[in-house]
């Protein structure tokens, strides 16, 4: 087990080389800083002074892959590429426009995120499955038919439809919680009920009807109808026997995305004023702040590689005949 | 007389060929030399057969026709010629329309000043006015299009009613004539006895020509629906503005029928991407397996490993400097905004051609191992053959069913790209830049509701309409489906 992880972790690294590269060449290549200062300047006020002072401010004044001026080591570490990228393989994400720590943001704004993604993903889980078990149970009947008619529904509605429609009722029309806002603290209870329940509604027609599928699925196996010659009644047979039996391949969606709740949500954290690492990132987008995009797609990659590790290590606790090897 | 022949000569618009609709074009010629394709061939024929049996595909089918054929004419792009000319040299305007601005050209010219509300007479916001005798007041101005042929306000409720009426009417016979019209173009001796028959089971889709099956009683129904609508909607909007105005006075309507037109490119463009990525990919993965297969699934498992949101909004901030940076490529903001939407197809294929290409890598390892692949391979035919051959049309399915599942996820997905501010140009006129616009007008008082509303309802109708299709499309294609009855 052990000497699976440690090979697991080995191997995310060429993929991680990859993700950089591929940042590496997006932002630096494809515009050359130069490009990029002249965006952010704006066109008028672009003389080559100024552009310079952009990119020395920044430091992105060096060359890219090899500094020639430079002697002895700093021929390589002098450059954009050993400074800029591959510094992140330390988590060293240097500094956002406004000249503040990218990793120190990240980990104060990691709270609020998982303040709300957290809650949302545990409580979305029990309905979701709960709501799947339903279906099944009623299968071939009207209410299955509505029930997967409802899901259809639901997934065909935008995901900002929740959101704005969410906000606009219970919180304009009822008063019941405040629009937007967060405190921290146990306080902030009241800002992060609605985000949760917005996200667990928005996630149910997709969700439920793919567990549905996964079910219906596991329902025609040989150990069911055993389950039920022997006399089980219904319920017992799906929540107990089929429920077990198909957490290998719900596992296989619902661990990955484990390690990604600590980004948060773009949408609901933007909407809702959360200092989550998911406006941070949409306000880096929008202020056009490219270190912090950077950082935040390597920060991504890595948790994204976590969850298929821990998607391998949790088919053991479930399921007794995987062994890592 | 030689310079009136040349007036009449003249033709008064130069038509534009932008890369966006380039690319529909290309799309559409695909997608009828692969229907044509099929029609020959009746054991592809055959799931297509199974499709047709849903009621509720074929009228899924048939909303979505609709909005393609806005959207296809709403591709039809040209520049019209400016009244001045250049020392004999024809002007055009800079201004890019489509036939379809065209068709509904009083909804694009007719703005007013601001918001106002749908079937409103009056502006949302008071202005201040000077009346008969010189007073100053404040009062709600009336609107300078909508309902500007009513004398008295008072009328207005009446003549909504009377004009739905009329239109819908319209609509009903218009159709009603045309399905006469068809079923007597296409009489057929055994539609001899139909008149028994009950109204919509037999009447009427014998009328049409089509077999009396009962998948085309909702369509025909479906058929009649639309079509009092349209009347309805027609009749009205030419004097009202029906889904209200937005800030800039802008016809709601309007704006929502234009953004279908973004919305299927990006369902659709996006397609030519991914589909030769993942299938090229996919096949050579698990076909030759060894290293081609370690490279691919090193390229593809760098990529999904990065959040697509992330991935995409670097890659458009990054496209975004490119633009930027060279503003002489493009002669008019049409063509740019339209390079731009192009460009978001092109990063959105390119982000998520991994999960349809893992799909087809592990279907193809499975194929390969098959006896008839072996026994060709032991004949000595080529691997090219046996890919193209043997392989390909055994994924058909598998690709076809991605692809229409994908289609409304990516209508969704512009409008939450938009939203980000990693979508569509904010010139052009989409789903995600009117809810963008809209959703900060809900704090006014009284409420601002009808551009979200109307976005969201054509939003929901579109992906509603391929989602339910898209089903139908999979669970007859899916071979793991059990089927007793055809």
């Amino acid at each position: 087990m052990i000497a699976y992880l440690i090979r697991r972790i080995l191997y995310a690294i060429p993929i991680l080389i990859g993700v950089n590269l591929l940042t590496f060449a997006l932002f630096f290549v494809v515009n050359t800083p130069d490009d990029m200062a002249r965006m952010q300047l704006g066109i008028k006020r672009v003389t080559p002074e100024a552009i310079d002072k952009w990119k020395q401010q920044r430091g992105y004044d060096k060359p890219l892959f090899v500094n020639t001026a430079a002697g002895g080591t700093g021929k390589i570490f002098d450059t954009i590429f050993w400074q800029k990228s591959a510094s992140m393989f330390v988590f060293d994400f240097g500094y956002s426009d406004d000249g503040r720590s990218i990793s120190r943001e990240i980990a104060t704004r990691m709270g609020p995120s998982l303040a709300i993604a957290l809650p949302t993903f545990l409580i979305g889980l029990v309905v979701y499955v709960s709501f799947a078990l339903l279906m099944t149970l009623f299968r071939g009947t009207a209410l299955d038919w509505a029930g997967v008619a409802l899901c259809v529904l639901l997934m065909s509605i935008s995901g900002l439809f929740y959101i704005i429609g969410g906000q606009f009722v219970v919180s304009k029309l009822w008063h019941l919680v405040p629009i937007s806002g967060y405190t921290g603290g146990v306080d902030s209870f009241k800002f992060v009920l609605l985000p949760i329940l917005i996200g667990v509604i928005g996630g149910v027609g997709s969700s439920s009807r793919w567990y549905r599928t996964i079910y219906l699925e596991e329902i025609g196996k040989d150990y069911v109808r055993t389950a039920r010659a022997k006399g089980l009644s219904e319920l017992r047979v799906l929540f107990t026997h089929v429920l077990k039996n198909a957490m290998i391949p719900i596992l296989t969606g619902v661990v990955v995305v484990i390690p990604l709740l600590f980004m948060g949500s773009l949408l609901t954290e933007s909407f809702f004023g959360i200092p989550g690492l998911g406006s941070y990132t949409i306000d880096a987008i929008n202020a056009q702040d490219f270190s912090v995009v950077r950082a935040m797609v390597f920060l991504g990659s890595v948790l994204y590689i976590a969850g298929l590790i821990l998607t391998d290590v949790s088919y053991t606790v479930v399921d007794p005949r995987v062994r890592l090897q | 007389m030689h310079r009136a022949l040349r007036e009449v000569d003249f033709v008064n618009f130069t038509p534009v060929i932008l890369w966006s609709d380039a690319l529909v074009f290309l799309l559409l010629a695909t997608c009828l030399a692969t229907v044509w394709f099929v029609r020959q061939r009746e054991h592809l024929l055959l799931p297509w057969r199974r499709v047709a049996q849903s009621g509720v595909a074929l009228v899924s089918l048939l909303v979505l026709a609709l909005f393609f054929g806005v959207g296809l004419l709403d591709s039809l792009h040209f520049r019209t010629v400016l009244p001045q000319s250049n020392g004999g040299e024809k002007v055009y305007s800079s201004e890019v329309l489509s036939v379809f601005d065209k068709l509904v050209e009083p909804l694009r010219t007719q703005t007013e000043k601001t918001y106002s509300a749908p079937f409103a007479l009056t502006l949302y916001a008071k202005e201040s006015a000077t009346d008969t005798q010189g007073n100053i007041v404040r009062e709600y101005p009336r609107l300078q299009y909508g309902g500007a042929h009513l004398a008295d306000e008072a009328q207005r409720d009446s003549d909504v009613v009377w004009r739905t009426l009329t239109g819908g009417a319209a609509g009903f016979i218009a159709v009603t004539l045309l399905l006469v019209g068809i079923a007597a173009f296409r009489r057929r001796p055994q539609s001899g006895g139909v008149n028994a028959k009950p109204f919509f089971n037999g009447w009427i889709p014998a009328c049409a020509g089509m077999t009396s099956h009962k998948a085309w009683q909702p369509v025909i129904i479906a058929v009649f629906i639309l079509a009092i609508l349209t009347g309805a909607l027609v009749n009205l909007a030419s004097v009202y503005h029906v889904l209200g105005t937005d800030k800039v006075g802008q016809d709601v309507l309007y704006l929502a029928l234009k953004s279908i037109r973004t919305g299927l490119i990006i369902g659709t463009v996006t397609t030519l991407v991914t589909l030769p990525l993942a299938l090229l990919l996919g096949i050579a993965a698990g076909y030759f397996r060894g290293w081609v297969d370690d490279v691919i699934q090193y390229i593809y498992t760098v990529l999904s490993s990065i959040p697509s949101v992330l991935l995409i909004a670097a890659a458009v901030l990054m496209m975004q400097v490119t633009i930027d940076t060279n503003p002489d490529w493009f002669t008019t903001t049409a063509a740019r905004a339209d390079m731009r939407l192009v460009a978001l197809c092109f990063i959105l294929g390119v982000t998520s051609w991994t999960g349809l290409c893992r799909l087809l890598r592990g279907e193809t390892l499975k194929l390969r191992e098959m006896e008839y692949i072996q026994a060709a391979q032991s004949f000595g035919v080529s691997s090219l053959r046996i890919l193209t051959r043997h392989i390909m049309p055994n994924l058909m399915h598998i690709i076809l069913i991605a692809l229409v599942m994908d289609f409304s996820a990516l209508v969704l997905a512009e409008a939450v790209l938009s939203y980000v501010g990693v979508g569509v140009d904010p010139s052009m006129i989409s789903f995600g830049t009117m809810i963008n616009g809209a959703r900060l007008e809900m704090g006014r008082e009284p409420m601002v509701w009808w551009a979200l509303a109307a976005a969201f309802t054509f939003m929901l109708v579109l992906v509603l309409a391929a989602n339910l299709f898209a089903d139908a499309v999979r669970d007859a294609f899916d071979p793991r489906l059990s089927r007793n009855t055809l």
